[in-house]
């Protein structure tokens, strides 16, 4: 669909990218708050990202963590412009090279051409949580602390829909935290569905708006949440075993993850996950976005209580 | 038995529905609409489900809340927030699992394990 608006960005992208033409220029997907476009500049594939026009965002830090985890040899697009101050698209956006390969999770799972693929993922997703979690955080101007446990607390508290097993395992979670080793900074969604997956393996490690100053074994519980297994048999992004994925973080870091403390944060990932259920569909019921899909997820808030019970009583779920 | 309606039964409207909605609209979409449509047949689906089981599921969970004395997951919420468990909550999830089970009944029994 070509209108106006579609001109309208492509005379936008013609100046930003100092392009004599661009061509192919198609929205791949749109969060609420977000879209995303891809384009052809000259014979070069590349990935916008900006703010929806009239929707409160920006790319405040993205682009600079962005370029920090590129430098340090994380695959990561390569950031191309950063708009987060410039007015030329109408809102704050950022451009990064086009990274060829699959994002979804299912495919990544079952087709046959990921079969090489799937041997070589949770060894190159260990390395590649350990290499940016060695980033130096101070250098990233922006980057915030993010108390995970009280902010999702908070949301449910907020929500006002009571759930005895989330507020079991936050007591759990309270009364089992362990201390922090490190500050660093963390990827905050870290898992399959954000990452570009091609026949080798991981290509690129995408959806670094969460990204704050944490612990960091919270990127590599994240990656084994029972929901980020999409149906696969591992825990480790539902390819791997939790060995293998400790195994090829400490051949970075020289230091093996403590299996308790990132169960922890599974935990922790595991009420977030069934929190953020609850205000998906909270987001249709309340009339923010009237969506189908978004009234299905309220009925998935059970499998996070389900694997919660496993995860405290029998230690996995 | 079916009275004050005339059949179909409200399951058996949504088993028709669900038939159409497989055999003759998923065939003609695609990407997200194709998604959607899935999610859609999923809704039905658990609706039935919830006729089937929902009046039995809601004496068991009242009777689990009774257990625990309590009247409702409000105040359940409100005590297990409040440490009252905190001695052994490994035991109070234990007594809670059969009310996830049946959540998980209606909403995707293929997550059971």
């Amino acid at each position: 669909m070509v209108g106006p608006a579609h001109e309208e960005l492509e005379q936008g992208l013609t100046r930003v990218m100092n392009a004599a033409s661009i061509t192919n220029l198609q929205r791949l997907s749109g969060g609420a708050s977000r879209e995303t476009w891809r384009f052809t500049a000259d014979d070069e594939e590349f990935v916008l990202q900006r703010v929806r026009p009239g929707t409160i965002g920006g790319f405040q830090v993205e682009p600079r963590v962005l370029s920090a985890a590129h430098r340090a040899g994380v695959p990561v697009a390569e950031l191309v412009v950063d708009g987060a101050e410039r007015t030329e698209l109408q809102s704050p956006f950022m451009i990064v090279r086009a990274v060829e390969g699959e994002t979804i999770a299912r495919k990544i799972l079952r087709d046959d051409r990921f079969n090489t693929a799937r041997t070589a993922l949770t060894g190159q997703l260990g390395v590649a949580a350990a290499q940016l979690h060695q980033i130096d955080a101070s250098s990233i101007p922006g980057l915030v602390a993010d108390d995970q446990m009280n902010r999702y607390q908070t949301v449910l508290r907020d929500l006002g829909e009571p759930h005895p097993v989330f507020e079991a395992a936050f007591r759990w979670l309270h009364l089992n935290q362990p201390e922090s080793t490190s500050a660093c900074l963390v990827h905050g969604d870290y898992r399959l569905g954000n990452i570009m997956v091609n026949e080798q393996g991981l290509a690129a490690i995408l959806d670094w708006e969460l990204a704050h100053i944490g612990d960091p074994m919270e990127d590599l519980g994240w990656l084994c949440v029972r929901a980020w297994r999409f149906g696969g048999a591992f825990p480790a992004a539902g390819l791997g075993t939790y060995d293998e994925l400790f195994d090829a973080y400490a051949s970075v870091t020289g230091v093996r993850p403590d299996p308790d403390v990132v169960r922890w944060w599974e935990t922790l990932g595991t009420v977030k996950w069934g929190i953020i259920c609850i205000s998906q569909a909270a987001t249709h019921l309340s009339g923010i976005v009237r969506s189908h899909e978004l009234a299905a997820i309220g009925r998935r808030v059970c499998e996070n209580e389900y694997d919660l019970i496993e995860l405290l009583t029998k230690g996995t779920p | 038995m079916t009275a004050p309606h005339d059949r179909p039964t409200a399951a058996e409207l949504l088993e028709a529905l669900h038939e159409w909605m497989e055999r003759d609209l998923l065939p003609g979409v695609d990407g997200r609409l194709q998604f959607h449509t899935r999610v859609a047949i999923n809704m039905v689906d658990i609706v039935r489900r919830e006729l089937e089981l929902g009046s039995d599921q809601e004496a068991r969970h009242e009777s689990v809340l009774a257990s625990f004395g309590m009247n409702d997951d409000e105040e359940l919420a409100t005590a297990i927030r409040s440490g009252t468990f905190d001695s052994d909550l490994s035991a109070v999830l234990t007594r809670l699992l059969p009310i996830v089970e049946d959540k998980l009944r209606v909403a995707n029994p293929r997550y059971l394990r």
